[in-house]
This record gives C-alpha cells, structure tokens and sequence, in this order.
C-alpha cells in the first residue's frame, strides 16, 4: 500500500510524530479550558505522570524483554500498606522506604522465577501475582486503609525540591539512570538483543534467564517506589490503592512505542506516550466529562496504540522477508 | 499391469524465484505398481509429490491421468480424483476419533446437519478392516502409536476411493514388525490395482518393494529403472555426482593440537557422539537432514540438555547446560537459521556484531562506543561486508552480508578457539558463497577449528580436510579429504535397519 511521503517519514520517526501529538493535545485542551496551562493544574499533571513513569520505566524495560507485568497495581497497594505500617513501627522513613523496596525486589523475584523456572507465561504469572497481592493487601488490613502517623512521610509525595515536586524529580532523575543503563550497559543491550530474537540470544551465549530474573526484580523495585510514593501522597496506605493501574502504564508505554512483541522501543518515547496519556485524563477531569468516558477513551487509545504497534511491526516484517 | 499409465508427468518444469526445483521431469504410475521415488535432499522429490497432489501449480509441462488432461488446479481436485498422499509428518487430529479423522470433512449426516454416528463408526470398520487395523472407530488417535496411525491415513486415502497413493518416508518411525504389516498392506493394495509412489531414503526397501525406481538429481530425472536391473550401489552412483562447488579450495592444512574433544555425548537427538577436532583443521558433518548434526552442535553448545558424555575444550570441560560459559571458553556457534536463530532483526549491524563480546568493549560498566565502533568497521572492511555504515539496521543487508555479519560476530571474540558454522551457504549466490569459503579457509589457517555442518556434499568435500557422517543421531563414518567421495558419504548417511538376531 502507498502512503504519502511525508506520512512514511512521521511513522518512522516515532518520536517526532508522538510530541506532534501530545503538542496538539495541549493546544485543543488548553484551548477548551483556560485551567489547564495553570501553574498549579501542571503540577499536578506532572505530579501524576511521574507515578506512572516511575514504574514506567520497570515496565519499558519487561515488555522490552518480550515479557509483561500485569502485577504492579497491586504491588502499589500491597507494598504501600506495609510501608506505612513499618512507618508506625518504627517511626522512620528511611526504613519504610528500604522495607517497600525490599518487598519489590520479593515480588520481582517471583515474578522472574515463575516466567524462567516454572516456565509460566509472564501475561498468566502476573495476572496470578496480581490477584494474590490485591487479595494480601485486603486480607492484611481486613480492607481498612491504614493511616501514616508521621508527618514526614507525606514530604515525599506532597513535597517539593525548589520549583519541582519531588516524584517529579525522582522519576527525572531515573529516566537520566536508566536511559544510561538501556543505551550504555551491557545489561541494555541484552535486553534490546533478548526481546528482539530470544532464540538467536541464547545461541549467542547470553544468560537469557538470569537477565529476565534482573529486569524482573528491577521492575518490581520500581513499581514499589511508586507505591511508596503514593501511600505518601494518600498518607496513608490504602489496599484499594492502584487499581487499574497497570493497565494505565502499559497503555502508555505502549503508545509511546514500545512494542508488544519486544525488542522495540525507546525510553523517550514511552515517557512522551506517559505524558499524552496523563494530559488526556487530566483534560477529560477540567472539562468535567463524567468519568464513566474517561473509561471509554482510555480503551480507545489501548486500542488505538496496539493498532499503531501493529502497522510499525507490519514495515519492518516487509523489510526482513525480502533479506 | 495396464497399458495407459493412471498417472503421467511430461516434461514437468517447476519455477521458484530464483530456482528450479524440477526441470524436464517425466514421470508416470501404472495401477498396481509400486515406483519408488528417490533423491539426496533438495532434489525435488517433495516438489514433484506437490504437484501430483494439487498444491503446486507448475510452469510448463502435462499432468495427465488415465492419458487425459487432469487440470488438477487445487488439492480438492487431486483428491477427487483419487490422489491421496501419507505424509511423514501425518496429517491427523489427534484429539479427534479414528472415524472422524478418516472421514474428516465428510462425516455422514441428515439435511439439518446432524452427525449419523453409527453409520460413520460402521463405513470406519470396514476400512479398518482392510488395513488390518483392529481397534475401535471411536479410539482417540492422539492415543495411537505412529504405526497405527499411518494406517489411519491410509484408510483416510482408501475411503477417498484412491487409485494413488503417495507415501513419503513411511517407515522412518516404525518397528520391523510394523515394516512388515506395511509391506503386506502395501501387497494388498497392489493387488487392487491401486498404484503407489514409494518415497524413501531405504534403498534396501526400495529395492526389496519397488517395481521401479526413479531417482532424481538436482531438479531433473537422472533414470528410471526397473529394480531387478538395479542394485545399492548402482544406485547411489546414481543419485550423487554433482560438480563439484564453485570457488571452493583449500589451502595448505597446518594442523595444531587436539582443541575439542567429544567424548560420548548423547543428548534428545544424539546418540553416544565421539569425534576430535584440532587447531587449524577444518572439520566438515555430512548427512541428510535431521541426521541430528544442528543438534549435536547444540549439545556441545549447551543449548540442548545433555544426557551423559564429556566435553573438553582446550583440555577444560565445558559445563552442561551452560551456553554462557561455553561461550566464555572459546566456543562460538553460527546457526542454520539466519532469520530465526541468527540476527536480531532491530538491531544495527554493529550490535549484531558485538553482542556475543560485549565485555571486550566494557569499562566501568560502560560500553565504548568508540572501540566499538573501531572494531566493527575493522571487521566489515576484512571481511568485505556490504554495508552503507555498521549502523544500518540489519534487516537491510542481503542474505550473504549478514551471514557474514554472523560470523564476524564471532571473529570478534578475543580468545574464539572453535567455530561452528551450520549450512555456511544456505540461500547465498554463488559469489558471496565463494567468499565465505575463502574466509573460512583463512581462519583456518590462522588456527582457529571450523567445524562445517552441511547438507550440500560438494561444499563439504572442497572444503573439509576430515568428514564425519551422522544419521538417525550417531556418527556412522568419518572419512579422510583424499578418500571420501560422493558415494562414500551418501551410503554412511542413509538409514540402515537395526539387524536384529
């Protein structure tokens, strides 16, 4: 099929065609409602992108590897209640904050050991873990949120450093780490190598389950960190926290370009896919849409993303068939 | 037998682009006969069985049946008109009942389109009966072994009122006892005048069942003959016999010490593998396909889980299950199937290349772009790869630059001391394939072991300086570059039966 010229180009350039996007985005928002270019209405936008981005990065990285990770919802709610219940416990936010990553690295490990040892699908393991994490944190709080009792805690994700709020500058500051990591490490390479052909990855000598294990618990730390983060802003830890959440990630990344199959994909564009999808449902809140249709255009951009995904795997299939 | 053939090929040209698969083949069946097809792998046997059956179309030439026009345009058609194949990988539901499968599509039933059971198990045991099957219609076929469920297929063939069947390979998964109910069903079915084609490699067979026998050679028919005229040797002298490879040559063998020793490996598909390869020498596995050579690489490799047997390389053992490791002592393997096994389709050149020597190019867990780029280039220019810049993707390059893109992969490795390379020219012109013969002959000669896996004789012949044989996973012969000939690697590479006292 013949597509016009400059079309071709913006396919191909990803990047330029996702900011195209989230520019227009903001300009049709922007121009419905005056709130929305408001100092306080961007903070807060960004405020959301960067729980999303956060564990953003740990699902780039899974699904980079040909992998999925359907858990990290729940992984929010349950790593958030013991965060705040280590905060009562011992009344420093140093150790909640090691005690919610520690259980991260836990949950990632299972994650990993299901998908490489028992050789489970990581769609089928996760939805699995999901539900078992979700079911821990109702049955450890018998469905009652549990409240921070100190004040420090809400610092994290209430705070700002300067202008900025901090899980802005945390999720900044990680983007800088691990875009370091996926284009400059050997570990990024091998991600990129193993979600691109698995196979010719073990005949080439690369430990592909121990590096799926890696990814596994780094994506677990990371979804922690963001459920820490929203236990602080809620102040408290809640087991209804997140749900729905990994949906909303991997929505975004996914429209940001990374590709379902592996192997595809950049950090860049995930962050912009987190940007537009964030921008859409804070426009859909100023323009008072019920939230009933923020359900249905979420599931029209999913839709739309994994289309998209679809037609830029279609070129290149073109490409390696002729080879 | 009958004057006029039921089935006759004239002069049957087939076209792939780029290929012939056959050119001027004749070919015909009289009721009652049994014709045994032979031909080393590539030959064109399955090509020629496709166009009997419908599914290949075919550029110039005449299909008749009974001496008229057969217009076969699809599989339906062949079907329809009595031309039934028995694949060997059978082509039955496994979670379906024997009735259903043998009448799969056709099951018996009333205008609403209601199943009538009884009188499918009824038609099911008549059949059953005539292939002295003597199970029950409704028997799960997933449940059956291989030998009952050829005779599945082939009631499948007779309820389709089949006056041909082709059999490709039927007895590479039976037991002599299941041979021999074959061979008297197979007597049967001459008698009734239905004609059989008789693909095998078993030349003992052949020649036991066989009325004649047509072997082919690179796309065209080498002979027909009666098989009272014909006996093995006659015809593995016919079926080999290739010019020898273009471009292929081999310089001076300065040979080193022993640097892999394979001691008994025996893996899923590898039975009790023994061999030695030393620094310098070019080592070459013949064999048909599936003789297990991709897998005995994959054994040594680690990549398949390893049963028992040893493995030294440079005097370590290489440790089981392990392909890391493998790869840190020295061991680089270049796999058969570039697209599947081979490239990362995402990736530039440049990270095809390095992936398997990353940590040469590390410092302070950081990948230097410059030494890396250094070396890349360093190995497109020696090894003449065609390529705009190392960081073109490398879904861009032509089938023979990224082969060598693979190899350079491994070049790339500082202390690489033995290379396997499966099927080095498969789906290369003739020109880049003489260039990758010279660089193997190059590393070589700088010492490294190459170990050749390939199905293409004359390229294994130019090239190697020692040959081993394997079929049905063992090593059935090794052969000198002075003493081995065509005819010496066939008869070791096709599969014998287990003489049983």
């Amino acid at each position: 099929m013949k597509r016009p010229k400059f079309l071709n180009a913006l396919l191909h350039s990803e990047q330029a065609g996702l900011l195209i996007a989230f520019v227009l985005l903001c300009l049709v928002i922007s121009f419905l409602t005056p709130v929305f270019l408001t100092g306080a209405n961007i903070k807060n936008v960004l405020r959301d992108a960067s729980l999303i981005a956060i564990a953003g990065i740990g699902m780039v990285m899974i699904i980079l590897l040909g992998e999925i990770d359907l858990s990290v919802g729940s992984s929010q709610a349950l790593v958030g209640i013991l965060a705040v219940a280590m905060l009562n416990q011992t009344d420093s936010v140093g150790v909640a904050l090691l005690a919610a990553l520690a259980t991260g690295a836990c949950i990632g490990l299972l994650n990993g050991l299901l998908v490489t040892r028992a050789k489970i699908n990581s769609l089928i393991a996760t939805l699995g873990m999901m539900a078992i994490l979700r079911g821990t944190a109702m049955v450890s709080t018998k469905a009652v949120s549990i409240q921070a009792e100190i004040d420090l805690f809400a610092e994290v994700g209430t705070g700002y450093l300067g202008p900025l709020p901090i899980p802005v500058l945390i999720a900044l500051a990680l983007f800088v780490l691990f875009y370091y990591v996926l284009h400059h490490t050997v570990l990024g390479r091998y991600i990129y190598a193993i979600g691109g052909n698995a196979s010719a990855a073990r005949l080439s000598g690369l430990a592909v389950d121990r590096t799926r294990v890696a990814v596994f618990v780094i994506g677990g730390m990371l979804a922690a960190l963001s459920g820490f983060i929203l236990a602080s802003r809620l102040n408290s830890g809640q087991p209804n926290a997140g749900l729905g959440f990994e949906l909303q990630v991997i929505a975004a990344v996914i429209l940001g370009g990374i590709s379902l199959t592996g192997g595809v994909g950049t950090l860049g564009g995930a962050f912009i896919g987190i940007l537009i999808l964030t921008v859409l449902n804070n426009g859909l809140v100023l323009l008072n849409v019920s939230s009933f249709y923020h359900d249905i255009a979420r599931g029209v951009v999913i839709i739309l993303a994994v289309y998209l995904d679809g037609r830029r795997k279609e070129s290149l299939l073109k490409r390696l068939l002729k080879s | 037998m009958a004057d006029v053939p039921v089935i006759s090929l004239q002069k049957m040209h087939k076209q792939f682009p780029g290929v012939y698969a056959l050119r001027d083949v004749d070919f015909d069946l009289h009721a009652g006969e049994v014709h045994a097809l032979v031909g080393e792998n590539g030959a064109g046997k399955s090509t020629l069985i496709k166009i009997l059956s419908g599914v290949y179309d075919y550029q110039q030439g005449t299909y008749l049946i009974d001496g008229e026009e057969a217009e076969i345009g699809r599989p339906m058609d062949a079907i329809e008109r009595g031309i039934s194949v028995v694949y060997q990988e059978l082509e039955l539901v496994p979670t379906l009942s024997v009735a259903e499968n043998v009448f799969f599509g056709r099951l018996p039933h009333t205008r609403g389109g209601r199943v009538l059971w009884a009188e499918l198990y009824e038609r099911t045991e008549e059949l059953l009966g005539q292939v002295g099957l003597d199970i029950s219609p409704r028997t799960q076929v997933g449940h059956l072994g291989i030998a009952a469920q050829q005779l599945v297929e082939i009631a499948k063939a007779l309820s389709l009122q089949a006056r041909v069947i082709v059999m490709d390979e039927p007895t590479s998964a039976l037991s002599p006892q299941e041979i021999e109910r074959l061979f008297e069903l197979i007597e049967q079915l001459r008698g009734r005048g239905v004609g059989i084609v008789y693909v095998s490699h078993k030349l003992e067979e052949i020649l036991q069942l066989g009325d004649r026998v047509t072997v082919l050679r690179d796309g065209e028919r080498v002979g027909t003959e009666r098989t009272e005229d014909l006996d093995e040797k006659r015809l593995i002298g016919l079926m080999v016999g290739r010019e020898m490879a273009e471009g292929v040559s081999r310089s001076q063998v300065e040979v080193g010490p022993v640097i892999l020793e394979v001691e008994g490996l025996t893996t899923a598909r590898v039975e009790e593998a023994s061999f030695r390869v030393r620094a310098g020498e070019i080592v070459g596995f013949s064999g048909l396909m599936g003789a297990g050579r991709t897998e005995l690489a994959r054994g040594i490799f680690g990549i398949d889980p390893r049963k028992s047997g040893e493995i030294l390389l440079g005097g370590e053992p290489i440790p089981t299950n392990d392909p890391p490791a493998a790869r840190r002592m020295g061991l680089g393997m270049v796999p058969e199937d570039r697209r599947g096994d081979g490239i990362f389709p995402h990736l530039s050149v440049s990270e095809n290349m390095t992936i398997a020597a990353l940590a040469q190019f590390v410092r302070r867990s950081r990948i230097q772009p410059e030494r890396e780029r250094e070396e890349v280039n360093g190995m497109v220019a020696a090894l003449a790869i065609r390529t705009p810049s190392a960081d073109q993707m490398i879904s861009k390059l032509s089938g023979g630059n990224q082969q060598k893109v693979l190899i350079a992969r491994w070049l790339l490795k500082e202390n690489l001391k033995v290379l396997f390379v499966d099927e080095p020219t498969r789906g290369i012109d003739v020109g880049a394939k003489a260039e990758i013969y010279r660089l193997l002959d190059d590393l070589a000669k700088q010492g490294l072991a190459v170990i050749v896996l390939s199905s293409e004789m004359p390229e294994i012949l130019g090239l190697c300086d020692r040959i081993y044989v394997m079929s049905g996973g063992r090593i059935t012969g090794e052969f000198g570059r002075e003493e081995a000939t065509q005819e010496k690697l066939l008869e070791s590479a096709l599969p014998r039966e287990m003489m049983e006292k």
